[in-house]
């Protein structure tokens, strides 16, 4: 009899175990390849299972090797690993088990595979072509404004008005105050500052008006310094230019804005240019210029700060009119032709948005598809 | 007609008076108001409270100075207190030279009253130069870009950071900023990276992180000190955390300079057109 | 020559990094992150520059005996100070340095933020006229938007907070993302005329 029970638990955990078995490991394949697009420090392991269980568990070896090692147990939801603790050029074999409580299936074995590395990242294909023809267009506009063919730009009214205000300056007898923005020298509203100072200081030294420029960062103040003794030597006045009127204040945003907003107070200067990067401090600046009585032009591509420059300031250059200044004001045929060929682009952005909008509303991803990064 | 002449030329002065009354006073009265909570907020606290201590560190970026700590410092202590809470683990840092000591100071207070231990269960970072390397560096290896903690302590012995090579292992970094140091933790962060990015910003910064909320190349935002009070509403609620709720304490007083505000607007607007119609009259 | 090397340098460095971008091999992973080393310690040389800049100036202005001289004295004090207790006292917690930083410059700073707040009421309450159609729209959103960003406005109207999201999140969001469009170009645009040496202004103007 206790024989008889013993045979009935035997037949019935091999029938758990014969069920257990195929349903556990009978439905999975694994597949193992080398990590596209990478610097060949990694493997992707992918595989399916559609069977029931509670984890895998993923196994590594090099294919000269006899053991295998456990790399990682991972959930049932899980369909995907990144080995990336693997060395380039050597032969990896992995394996994956589903395990239950009880139970461990067999292991489902991948090919031989080794990371390798690309010279070539493929998944980002689009943006090279992106950058490419936006060069093309580039030169090509370069290459026309060399020819002599010549570029609408439409009016500044905020650049325009530069000449007044110096002009202004140098009837009252005041000096100009120029903020290059509270960025530093990598930021493009930075540059863009820079280059509008040139003709600035330029028209300064000819009428022979003072021109005061604070900065808030050291290597800024470096280059606003030799921009403008430049420019001084351009108008042939360079017996005017005094270096200390050029000068680094603190690197502290707000210590800054106390030291510029005391220099608007004391030396009451008839223009104030605020041109460049600023954050919460520009309000602070404009209020206290608008209180001096001074003739205010600003600009910036800090969007956030675009609404305190215009209640406070008599004009107002926004976003990449800023960018645009160096060359409006130059009338340099090279430089204005990247004008042209950014409103070029903005044809093509403004076409792509239109085409998706379109697609969008008949459910088509294609654009997006096409358009998305990976 | 000479009381809205009178009205229309006021003296700055007395409106910067009137400011400054209309926000110390609500610090005498005890009224609260509910606070509801905006999506932005409730996203970077869903998107926290969903990681667990295995998921690895959070990073928390005190890229602000000591002048916007006011409306920024309830935001960062409202995350630690959050992160703490669940046992995460935690990485603090600045990209400016005097939000470090900020970040050092607030990061070892708030550890405190959890029971954390320094390099254990959370880890202060030096301050180092160069705002967008020190992101990309940190993409690569963290390590390199730190080698000691603020106070020393080689980092690859401290088993906070255990397993912890780059960005991969970091969940999710959160940029405390009144400034656009948050711009450069989704241009190198998310974009190169693919990294999850939180930002908490002033009010006046907020609305330029609108266009990414929408991309969900930013992941959750707090605006200013209404962010930041919903915030500590929701730590409250969910997580019952002690201490003061200063953001929360400030709301009476933005409320009230915004009414503030919007009256002034008000008159100068009646005055402006009492003035208009006394004039076309008159001519 | 002064002139030339710099702009190699900066057309090398500039196309180099382009390239980069698009070579995943390790070659060109060691070369990234080299250069990122490379930034962090040229960047340290800011603060060298930073400190040098505001010795010369003001000891130039002491030296000249110039309007305020006085003040520059103490600005190089505090300096050479604050300096000499972070590097003889240490910078945690509880140490001098520290408490200079919590106890001075911290409330100073936060003073000139907190300004901010009056100036804004200034300038509203001189520019928020309806003056035009353009300006009574821009009057009425932006009351609104500054009502539903405190708890108040919901106790007025509930679905206020609704609404300022609304609008911060699509009407002000659309206007931004075109700005944002137009600065990114503007940027690519300024960033390659920079490599290509078309646009050398920064360099200090002129040939």
């Amino acid at each position: 009899m206790r024989y008889y029970k013993l045979i009935l638990y035997l037949i019935f955990f091999s029938f758990v175990f014969l069920l257990g078995i195929p349903h556990l490991y009978g439905d999975a394949t694994i597949r193992a390849f080398d990590t596209p697009n990478d610097d060949g420090s990694s493997i992707t392991v992918k595989w399916n299972y559609t069977g029931t269980g509670d984890t895998f568990e993923l196994f590594r070896k090099t294919v000269s090797d006899t053991n295998w090692q456990k790399l990682k147990t991972l959930p049932l939801s899980k369909h995907s690993y990144v080995d990336d603790n693997t060395v380039r050029g050597v032969q990896y074999q992995y394996g994956i088990r589903i395990k239950t409580d009880t139970i461990l299936s067999e292991m489902v074995i991948s090919k031989p595979v080794s990371a390798k590395a690309q010279f070539f990242d493929t998944g980002k294909t689009l943006i090279l072509v992106l950058i490419l023809g936006y060069f093309a267009i580039l030169i090509y506009f370069i290459g026309a404004a060399k020819k002599g063919k010549s570029l609408f730009i439409r009016k500044i009214a905020g650049l325009d008005a530069l000449d007044e205000a110096v002009g202004r300056a140098t009837e009252m007898g005041k000096p100009i105050l120029f903020i290059p923005g509270i960025s530093s020298m990598s930021d493009i509203a930075t540059i863009a500052a820079v280059n509008i100072l040139g003709p600035v200081a330029k028209k300064v030294a000819e009428y022979g008006t003072d021109l005061l420029v604070p900065n808030k960062d050291p290597i800024v103040a470096s280059v606003t310094q030799e921009v403008v003794k430049e420019s001084y030597l351009e108008a042939g006045r360079p017996d005017l230019f005094n270096p200390n009127k050029i000068w680094f204040v603190t690197d502290s945003q707000f210590a800054y804005a106390a030291a510029v907003q005391g220099i608007m107070v004391r030396e009451r200067p008839a223009t104030i240019l605020l041109l460049g990067y600023f954050y919460a401090e520009s309000l602070l600046l404009a209020e206290t210029g608008n209180s001096t009585g001074a003739i205010q032009i600003a600009g910036t591509d800090a969007v956030d700060q675009l609404p305190f420059f215009i209640t406070s300031c008599d004009y107002t250059i926004m976003g990449e009119e800023l960018y645009a200044a160096g060359a409006y004001l130059s009338k340099e045929p090279t430089l204005l032709s990247s004008i042209k060929a950014q409103d070029y682009g903005k044809i093509a952005i403004f076409a792509t948005l239109l085409l998706g909008l379109i697609l969008g509303l008949l459910k088509s991803n294609w654009l997006i598809n096409i358009l998305t990064v990976r | 007609m000479n009381f809205w002449i009178r009205i229309s030329d006021l003296d700055r002065r007395w409106i910067y008076l009137l400011m400054a009354v209309a926000i110390i006073l609500p610090f005498f009265v005890n009224i609260t108001i509910p606070i509801r909570i905006s999506p932005p907020t409730q996203a970077l606290y869903t998107y926290i409270d969903t990681l667990s201590p295995d998921s690895g560190p959070i990073l928390i970026s005190f890229d602000y100075d000591p002048s916007t700590q006011g409306e920024l410092t309830p935001m960062a202590i409202a995350l630690l207190r959050h992160a703490f809470s669940k046992n995460l683990h935690v990485i603090t840092m600045s990209l400016y030279p005097t939000g470090i000591g900020i970040a050092e100071n607030i990061t070892s207070d708030i550890a405190k009253e959890y029971n954390k231990i320094e390099g254990r269960d959370y880890v202060v970072m030096p301050y180092a130069p160069g705002y967008q390397a020190v992101i990309l560096s940190i993409g690569e290896d963290i390590k390199n870009t730190f080698a000691t903690d603020y106070y020393g302590n080689r980092t690859d012995t401290l088993s906070c950071l255990n397993g912890v090579k780059n960005f991969e292992q970091i969940p999710i970094a959160i940029s405390i900023s009144g400034s656009s140091t948050p711009y450069a933790w989704i241009t190198y962060g998310y974009t190169k990276y693919g990294e999850k990015i939180g930002v908490g910003t002033t009010a006046v910064s907020a609305t330029s992180y609108y266009p990414y909320l929408r991309t969900k190349q930013v992941a959750g935002m707090l605006g200013g000190l209404k962010g930041a009070a919903e915030y500590e509403t929701l730590i409250r609620k969910f997580y019952h955390t002690k201490g003061r709720s200063m953001a929360t304490i400030g709301m009476n007083s933005q409320s009230m300079a915004h009414i503030i505000m919007i009256i002034l607007i008000i008159l100068g607007n009646i005055s402006y057109f009492a003035i208009r119609k006394q004039n076309k009259r008159s001519a | 020559m002064k002139r030339r090397l710099p702009l190699i340098i900066v057309m090398l460095t500039g196309i180099g990094m382009i390239i980069q971008y698009f070579i995943p091999h390790p070659v060109s992973k060691a070369i990234y992150k080299q250069s990122i080393d490379w930034v962090i310690i040229i960047s340290a040389f800011y603060l060298v520059l930073g400190v040098g800049g505001i010795f010369i100036i003001n000891y130039q202005k002491i030296k000249r005996r110039k309007e305020g001289w006085w003040l520059s004295i103490i600005t190089l004090s505090a300096l050479i100070i604050t300096a000499l207790i972070g590097i003889f006292g240490g910078i945690d917690n509880k140490s001098v340095f520290m408490d200079i930083f919590m106890y001075i410059q911290l409330p100073m700073q936060a003073a000139m933020f907190s300004l901010l707040a009056f100036y804004i009421a200034s300038a509203a309450f001189r520019s928020f006229r309806a003056r035009t159609p353009e300006a009574t729209v821009l009057l009425i959103t932006a009351t609104i938007v500054m009502l539903g960003r405190v708890p108040i406005g919901s106790l007025i109207y509930r679905g206020l907070p609704g609404i300022t999201e609304w609008i911060l999140s699509t009407v002000s969001l659309a206007a931004q993302r075109g700005i944002l469009l137009g600065v990114g170009l503007g940027s690519i645009a300024t960033s390659m005329k920079i490599i290509l040496g078309i646009e050398r202004s920064y360099l200090g103007g002129g040939e």
